[in-house]
């Protein structure tokens, strides 16, 4: 059994430690807004907060998080008050499809944390996630607005 | 506006299909005519397109997906302009395709591509809404015995002009389901359009910041198992032998079998089980000649494409040959464009539940009728028994036309009846089993005259043809239109430029490879052909690019007109800043007017893309909001495509299988992108095809600019080019 605590929430989970964090929170947790989309770190669709930092979960055995702080894309938000990205999100209308959105914003959120006002190039050395849709120009302009919040 | 957060999702677990009634209804069939149907309908419709419930929530019936580029919105603005409801009462329902086979086609074909939702539907789903209209206000009349001219709406109420009387379109909407529908539906000038042509926001964005959004990699179903698929990396490609021993023996393993002829599957408990199962999976592939195919031989073929005799002539005006023979100067350059696939960030995936008796798959499709006529081949059951039931999609780009997944999910599912099943293709598969952008190459020969006119111009494309692979049907005695995209020698694809002396024609050589659908299609590489040999032959003149482009194009003042916006914003001909270079592209696609001036940098072989100015004309914008994102969407898939991607083959194989090998655009790469949306009525053009086949080309002319080396096949990568 693997301890885990996921958005606040203990979980005691039955499974080999060598499975990647993604796919104990999208199948044994059953939260699906963590995405897979390569398997490999180099997407990002799949980033959740292990004690506050940005990780990819999809290659990192769920061993290695066990009584860390695991937060994932439901848990950003308090209750119904949204995280300042979400928001500033929904107010620069940022996503398109929306597949790689969750793992860029917990990218965001995790920036604005160490850096609250972040300048460009700091956005281009921390957010290397893949948009395939192209929403850059106004993921941009929304972490500046996030950050200004 | 909302959505409802969960209302499509919710539905999509619904295997029964909308609650039935009887109600009279109207719908408007494909050919623009108004058609009256007796439906099964839930007593709150008033159109197959529209349900007003009793607390005036408007419910928009869309055969139309979303894949992140906006159509939903785009078409409540058609829809609420002129049913004149509240707009932060609309929301989306999603009805499967065995519901428009039920209902006789109400709704047309379910099918997303072509940047076609807005262009091919403007007109019904406008006429759904006045009619709608008219009937609540009827309704309103009758119930409070008044002539109905004595009625006016406004927001979704319905009000007597001098009484004191007032009723709710879902206070009205199951009278007016019962009414006569109107013959004569008059639709409002644009001039007095107050909903379209408004930078609206979508309404579905909540759900897709906080992780609510399902898509059809997330469905999770009572009892359901998931599947992982391993297909024969050469295409054509079948399984001789399965060593599955060790697969079975894994942790939550349940079935390891063939799937058709070509793939093997495991279904585990979890997808991770299932997996990692199949990585322990020995498969012996039987391939014949295909094996030997790699990107060289394909090149080789292409090659010879380029000087064969025996061609598929598209144009042939004047006499090409004599004309550049004779002229002054003479202009050949060869140009090629590789294989390139979608990745979609969501990888392929369906989900099925079988019995003997029905068949139901869960996916997000941009061809849901195509995935419902699989499913039932599939599942060996007439269609009435089978249905497809609609899921966001992560990502289209053209991929999710094709169906290869619904059929392995089903052929899986009913080996194991009652249970459901749930296919995710890895990403590797998702790489190294699609339907590519075609590999292409072409010759452009120019003659220019001592004044620096062209005498005459020939373009031999050599590659191959989607058509032939996918919809043989729609070939013109074997010739494939499709690969002229661009080159049309009028209408909405048509070449903008003018030649008295020319000849267009397609060697097709066909590969092993499957060619499919790729945003924009045969234009991607046309556009770059075509755009940087007019600036080659600009150069060969001496003459201006943006000049010498007005005095050949053809009189269609919008063509010109798009041109001149970005030249004017980009500062063509002005001062340009210190190391910048400019270059420039114009096309007409799915019959918008489209321009792009880009301004680079470049440091050795460092490339950095400043801007990007476009400007599109799509006759009517429907919210100027969305084609901007489209066009810097576009903007980010054409460039990507440019400096990054290619697959190549080896051995019968795609190389690339994950984004280490088949990259992307991040956002350090992202030029600032300067829209202008300058929409000039008359015609309704399409947005997200267009957008992403102007930049590439652009670039091209500036990288020239820059450095006077013409760079001719792509990407840009593989001549140690780097895009910082």
């Amino acid at each position: 059994m693997i301890e885990l605590t996921v958005n606040g929430k203990a979980y005691s989970i039955d499974v080999e430690p060598d499975t990647p964090l993604l796919w104990v929170i999208r199948e044994q947790i059953g939260l699906t807004g963590t995405k897979y989309g390569c398997g490999i770190g180099r997407c990002g669709a799949c980033m959740v907060h292990i004690d506050g930092k940005p990780i990819h979960a999809c290659g990192l055995p769920v061993a290695e998080a066990a009584g860390a702080s695991i937060t994932t894309i439901e848990g950003l938000a308090r209750g119904d008050v949204l995280h300042k990205v979400q928001r500033a999100w929904i107010d620069n209308d940022v996503p398109q499809c929306g597949y790689c959105q969750p793992g860029m914003i917990m990218a965001v959120a995790a920036l604005l944390d160490r850096k609250p006002r972040p300048t460009d190039a700091d956005v281009d050395a921390a957010i290397t996630n893949i948009c395939r849709c192209g929403t850059y120009q106004q993921v941009r302009e929304a972490i500046h607005m996030a950050a200004k919040a | 506006m909302t959505l409802e957060p969960s209302s499509i999702s919710r539905r999509s677990f619904l295997l029964a299909g909308l609650a039935a009634g009887g109600s009279l209804a109207i719908g408007i069939d494909p050919f623009g005519g108004i058609a009256v149907v007796h439906a099964e309908s839930g007593p709150a419709e008033i159109t197959p397109w529209l349900v007003i419930r009793a607390d005036d929530t408007v419910v928009i019936r869309s055969p139309f997906d979303e894949m992140g580029q906006g159509a939903l919105t785009g078409i409540a603005q058609l829809v609420v302009e002129e049913l004149e409801c509240d707009w932060r009462n609309v929301t989306f329902e999603l009805p499967t395709p065995g519901t428009g086979i039920a209902r006789k086609r109400v709704w047309g074909e379910f099918r997303t591509d072509a940047s076609n939702s807005i262009r091919g539907s403007h007109e019904r789903l406008r006429k759904t809404g006045a009619a709608a209209r008219m009937m609540l206000l009827q309704a309103a009349a009758k119930a409070w015995n008044v002539p109905v001219a004595e009625c006016f709406v406004s927001k979704g109420i319905v009000s007597h002009k001098t009484w004191d009387r007032r009723a709710t379109y879902g206070q009205l909407s199951a009278l007016a389901g019962s009414l006569e529908i109107p013959r004569d539906v008059r639709l409002k000038e644009p001039k007095d359009w107050t909903i379209i042509g408004k930078p609206l926001k979508r309404p579905d964005t909540i759900d897709r910041v906080t992780g609510r959004q399902l898509y059809g990699a997330d469905i999770v179903l009572p009892g359901m198992r998931n599947a992982v698929i391993r297909a024969c990396p050469v295409f054509d490609g079948k399984v001789r032998r399965v060593d599955s021993a060790a697969a079975a023996r894994m942790p939550g393993v349940e079935k390891v079998l063939r799937v058709g002829d070509s793939a093997v599957a495991v279904v585990a408990d979890t997808w991770w089980h299932a997996k990692s199962a199949l990585d322990a999976v020995a498969i012996d592939w039987e391939t014949g000649e295909s094996a030997s195919v790699s990107s060289r031989s394909i090149d080789a073929m292409l090659t010879e494409g380029l000087t064969a005799q025996e061609t598929f002539l598209h144009a042939r005006t004047g006499n090409s040959a004599v004309a550049i023979a004779g002229a002054a100067k003479r202009i050949e350059s060869i140009y090629d464009y590789p294989f390139q696939t979608h990745a979609c960030m969501e990888p392929m995936n369906a989900t099925a539940l079988y019995t003997p008796a029905r068949c139901d798959v869960w996916c997000g499709s941009q061809h849901p009728d195509g995935a419902l006529a699989a499913t039932a081949r599939a599942a060996g059951l007439p269609v009435e028994q089978c249905d497809v039931h609609r899921v966001a999609l992560g990502g289209g780009f053209g991929r999710r036309l094709f169906t290869e997944h619904v059929t392995q999910a089903v052929l899986i599912a009913k080996e194991m009846p009652g249970t459901p099943v749930k296919l995710l293709w890895s990403r590797e598969e998702d790489m190294t089993r699609g339907a590519y952008h075609p590999v292409m190459k072409a010759r452009l020969t120019g003659g220019l005259t001592a004044g620096g006119d062209v005498a005459g111009l020939e373009i031999r494309l050599s590659g191959p043809s989607i058509m032939t692979t996918y919809l043989p049907s729609e070939l013109d005695n074997g010739r494939d239109m499709e690969v002229f995209r661009g080159f049309y020698l009028q209408g909405r694809e048509g070449l903008e430029y003018w030649a008295q002396n020319l000849t267009i024609d397609h060697a097709m050589r066909n590969t092993h490879v499957p060619p499919g659908f790729w945003r924009s299609v045969n234009l991607n590489h046309n556009a770059i052909f075509l755009e940087c040999f007019i600036d080659e032959l600009a150069h060969a003149a001496g003459r201006n690019a943006l000049a010498f482009r007005h005095d050949l194009m053809l009189f269609d003042p919008k063509a010109h007109a798009v041109l001149d916006a970005v030249a004017t914003k980009g500062g063509w001909g002005g001062k340009v800043p210190a190391g910048r270079f400019r270059g420039l592209a114009q096309s007409r696609v799915t019959a918008s007017y489209i321009a792009a001036l880009a301004e680079i940098s470049v440091d050795g072989d460092r490339v950095k893309v400043h801007r990007i100015v476009v400007a599109i004309d799509p006759g009517y914008a429907v919210n100027p909001a969305q084609i901007e994102r489209q066009i810097a969407s576009g903007v980010v898939f054409g460039l990507s495509a440019l400096f990054l991607q290619q697959c190549t083959v080896k051995d019968g194989c795609i190389e690339q299988d994950n984004f280490d090998s088949y990259d992307m655009m991040r956002i350090a790469q992202m030029p600032k992108i300067e829209s202008i949306v300058m929409p000039s009525g008359g015609f309704w053009g399409g947005v997200g095809e267009p957008t992403a086949c102007v930049a590439a080309p652009a670039v091209l002319n500036a990288y020239f600019a820059a450095t006077g080396k013409r760079v001719r096949s792509i990407p840009l990568r593989k001549h140690g080019i780097t895009l910082i």
